[in-house]
C-alpha cells in the first residue's frame, strides 16, 4: 500500500478505492465515482481532499478502502506518478484486462490498436 | 481410483451459506470494511490491485475430473475465462464480483471444494509431492496423511488464531519434492526397523527472513503423527511473538529460542497430549488409506510408445523432459507445463481444464494433481497412451516440453494482480522464457530452476531457485535483484544475493551472459548450472553478471 499522501499545489492528487460489489478500480470525481482516471478531481488542497476522503470513507456501502494518492496533471486529465498507479489505471500487462478493457467498451476511449488476446 | 470429496458436503454448504449471509451485512451496510475483512478472508476473498481474488483450497494438489470442470465453469461465468495455479497447489481466481462469490462458494461445496484457511493465521493447505502414489522412490503414499492433516487442522478450535498462518509440507519419496526444509513443518516419510514414520523438520520459511528449518524429531512413528504436529503447533502458539507480524512465525521463534528448547518444550506437549489420542486418527487413517488405494494397473504391453519416439522428434524430447518415473512397470507420470513461451506462469483457461480432466478420464485413472511448480501432472498414465495423451495436449498448446528446464518458471503474480507486490514478475518470466527459447539454448542448459518474486514475501520462492530473482521498487521504478544457488530439492539452499539490482531491461541480458557464462564453465553436459555454482563458488557467475565490475 501507497504511504498516507498530503497533496499540494506543487504535488496534486487523487482519491481512489475499489468498488464494493464488483471490485474494480475507481476514482472519485465531481459527480461521485468512475472507472475512468482520467476523469477524477484532481485536489492541490490538503483541507479539501482530507474532507474528500471522509465523505470517500463515508460511503463505504458504495467504495472500499479509499486512499488520496499523487498525481499530476496531464492534457486528459490526472495522470499517475508511480508505477503501481499506473498499474492500477491500466490493467496487468500479460492480458488486456481491467480498467484498459473497461475503456475500450466505450467507443469514444477505445484504442483500435489493442485487442482481447487468446488465452494460452 | 480415489475418492475426490473428502469434505463434508453439508458443512461446506453451511459455511457458504454463512458468507453469502455476511456479504448480504456487507452491502446492506449492516458490516463496516473493517468487520467484514476478516469474515471475506477466511473465505479466500481477498482485495487485490484491480478486484477481488478467490483462493481455492485444492488439497494437497490433489483434484477430480469434475472438481476441474467446476474450476473451469467458475473461470468461464465468474472470471475472464482463466484461473492461476499457485505455489501452494491451490487456484486463484483473479476477477470475481463480491457479489458473485457466494455463488461461486455454493457451486464449490457442491464438488466437495471450499476456501477455508486459504487465508489468516491458520493451519493452510497441506501441501505434498505431486507424484505421490506414483513415484518409483516412494517410501509411503503420503496423502493419507496429508488428508488426516487436513481434516484435522480444518476447523481446529485451538488454531484459528495462530501468531501468523502456518504452512505444513508431507514428502513421501526418498527424494524430497515437496520443499520440506522450507516449510512451518516438513514431513519426510522414512523407515526405521521396518517401521514407517517421520523425519520431522520445523522453522523453516521464506518471505522476509529466509531460514531453512531444522530436524527437531529424526524418526516419528507414524501413529504419533497427530499428537506430534498438535504438540509443535501448542508451542508455537504459547511462544510465537504476537507483537510483530513479521516476526511472528515459526521460523523466529525457533531461531530465537533455540531448537533445543523448543524441542523439549514440544516433547513436554506431545506426552500429555499423546493420552488424550484414543484411536480415532487411526480409524481415519484407515479410511483414508482405503481411499487412496491405487487405481487398477493395466499389466499391458506399450504398444507404439517406442516406435513413436523413434518416429516423431516432438513426441521424443516431450517424454525425454516431461515425464517422471512411475513405480509400477509400463507406467509414466505426465507433467503438464503451463509454462509455454510467452504464457503467464501457472495460467490455465476453462478450456484448458476442461481438457485436462476429460485426458485424465480418458488415459490417466481419473487423477490430477496441480504441482508447487504451477504445472498439472497426470501421475499414472500407461506408456500406450502417451502418443494419444501427447497429440491431445499439443493441439490444445499443452505439449512444451520444457519440465525442469530454463522456460519451467515458477513466478508469483506479482504487480499484475497482487496488492502487496513491490514489481511485477510475469514479465520478466514471459521474456526470459521466450528469449532462451529464441536462442535455441535450453535444451543445452538442461535443467535449470528459476524462480521469480514480485516482493520479498517470497510467494515465487526465489530464495529457492538455482536463480532466483526478486522484484523491488527502486525510487519508483522496477528492479530486479538476482539470487544464486538456492535449491528446494536435493541440498536445501537459501540463493545468496549476487549483487546490485537490474533495471527490468536489463534483466534478461543478464541472464543470457550468466547462462552462456555458466554453458563455457562447466565440466561436461551433465554438470547442471547448480552443480557447476557448488562445485567453482559464485565468481565466476558474478562476473558475468557484473562484467563491468569484473574487469575494473
Amino acid at each position: 500500500m501507497s504511504k498516507a499522501f498530503t497533496p499540494s499545489a506543487a504535488k496534486p492528487g487523487v482519491i481512489t478505492a475499489n468498488d464494493l460489489r464488483e471490485g474494480h478500480n475507481v476514482w472519485m470525481c465531481e459527480d461521485g465515482w468512475t472507472d475512468d482516471p482520467a476523469e477524477a478531481t484532481l485536489f492541490e488542497d490538503e483541507a479539501i481532499a482530507e474532507l474528500a476522503l471522509l465523505k470517500a470513507i463515508g460511503q463505504a456501502n458504495l467504495v472500499v478502502g479509499p486512499y488520496i494518492v499523487e498525481a499530476r496533471r496531464g492534457p486528459d486529465g490526472p495522470e499517475p506518478t508511480h508505477f503501481r498507479e499506473a498499474f492500477r489505471q491500466r490493467g496487468p500487462s500479460n492480458y488486456f484486462h481491467g480498467i484498459q478493457a473497461r475503456k475500450s467498451a466505450n467507443p469514444q476511449q477505445a484504442n483500435p490498436q489493442q485487442s482481447e488476446p487468446a488465452h494460452v | 481410483m480415489f475418492d475426490a470429496r473428502p469434505v463434508d458436503t453439508d458443512y461446506v454448504r453451511h459455511r457458504a451459506a454463512q458468507f453469502r449471509a455476511q456479504v448480504a451485512r456487507r452491502l446492506d451496510g449492516s458490516l463496516t470494511e473493517d468487520e467484514f475483512r476478516p469474515l471475506r478472508l477466511m473465505n479466500g476473498v481477498y482485495l487485490q490491485l484491480h478486484a477481488y481474488m478467490l483462493r481455492v483450497a485444492i488439497p494437497y494438489g490433489t483434484i477430480s475430473p469434475d472438481q476441474m470442470r467446476m474450476l473451469a465453469h467458475l473461470a468461464q461465468h465468474y472470471d475472464k475465462g482463466y484461473g492461476h495455479w499457485t505455489t501452494r497447489q491451490n487456484i486463484q481466481f483473479n476477477w470475481p464480483k463480491l457479489v458473485d462469490i457466494p455463488d461461486m462458494l455454493d457451486l464449490l461445496a457442491s464438488v466437495g471444494m471450499h476456501a477455508i484457511q486459504t487465508s489468516g493465521n491458520t493451519i493452510r493447505n497441506v501441501t505434498t509431492d505431486a507424484f505421490a502414489g506414483a513415484a518409483v522412490d516412494e517410501v509411503a503414499d503420503p496423502r493419507p496423511y496429508a488428508e488426516l492433516l487436513r481434516s484435522w487442522s480444518t476447523d481446529h478450535a485451538e488454531f484459528q488464531f495462530l501468531p501468523r498462518k502456518f504452512k505444513i509440507a508431507i514428502s513421501g519419496g526418498a527424494k524430497d519434492r515437496a520443499i520440506v526444509a522450507a516449510h512451518d513443518i516438513g514431513l519426510r516419510l522414512v523407515t526405521r526397523d521396518g517401521q514407517t514414520g517421520f523425519e520431522v523438520w520445523i522453522g523453516g520459511g521464506l518471505g522476509r527472513t529466509p531460514l531453512l528449518g531444522q530436524v527437531v524429531r529424526d524418526f516419528l512413528p507414524e501413529e504419533d503423527l497427530l499428537p506430534y504436529v498438535e504438540a509443535i503447533i501448542a508451542t508455537y502458539n504459547l511462544s510465537g511473538r504476537r507483537d510483530n507480524k513479521y516476526k511472528a512465525r515459526i521460523k523466529i521463534t525457533v531461531s530465537e529460542r533455540g531448537l533445543d528448547v523448543m524441542r523439549a518444550e514440544i516433547e513436554d506437549e506431545f506426552a500429555r497430549r499423546r493420552r488424550d489420542f484414543h484411536g480415532a486418527d487411526r480409524e481415519a487413517l484407515a479410511v483414508f488409506r482405503d481411499r487412496f488405494a491405487p487405481p487398477s494397473f493395466r499389466n499391458a504391453p506399450e504398444g507404439d510408445y517406442e516406435a513413436e519416439r523413434a518416429k516423431s522428434a516432438g513426441f521424443r524430447s516431450w517424454t525425454d523432459t516431461n515425464l517422471h518415473p512411475h513405480r509400477v512397470d509400463g507406467y509414466a507420470s505426465v507433467i503438464v507445463t503451463f509454462k509455454a513461451p510467452g504464457a503467464t506462469p501457472g495460467d490455465a483457461s476453462a478450456e484448458q481444464m476442461r481438457l485436462l480432466a476429460n485426458l485424465a478420464e480418458r488415459y490417466g485413472h481419473a487423477d490430477l494433481r496441480v504441482s508447487h511448480d504451477q504445472n498439472v501432472v497426470l501421475p499414472h498414465v500407461h506408456k500406450s497412451d502417451l502418443p494419444a495423451l501427447y497429440a491431445a495436449l499439443r493441439d490444445a498448446g499443452l505439449a512444451t516440453a520444457n519440465a525442469g528446464l530454463t522456460s519451467d518458471i515458477v513466478a508469483c503474480p506479482g504487480m499484475d494482480y497482487c496488492t502487496l507486490a513491490t514489481a511485477r514478475s510475469i514479465p520478466i518470466a514471459q521474456e526470459i522464457a521466450e528469449h532462451f527459447r529464441e536462442q535455441g539454448l535450453e535444451d543445452e542448459i538442461g535443467k535449470l530452476n528459476i524462480r521469480i518474486s514480485g516482493c520479498i514475501n517470497a510467494c515465487g520462492h526465489h530464495h529457492l531457485g538455482h536463480i532466483g530473482i526478486l522484484g523491488l521498487d527502486r525510487a519508483g521504478v522496477e528492479n530486479y535483484q538476482i539470487t544464486l544457488g538456492g535449491d528446494g530439492y536435493d541440498i536445501p539452499a537459501i540463493g545468496q544475493r549476487a549483487g546490485a539490482g537490474f533495471p527490468a531491461e536489463e534483466v534478461v541480458p543478464a541472464i543470457d551472459r550468466l547462462l552462456r557464462a555458466y554453458l563455457e564453465i562447466r565440466e561436461d553436459v551433465s554438470e547442471r548450472f547448480i552443480d557447476a555454482y557448488r562445485r567453482l563458488g559464485p565468481a565466476p557467475f558474478k562476473a558475468a553478471l557484473y562484467p563491468e565490475a569484473a574487469h575494473a
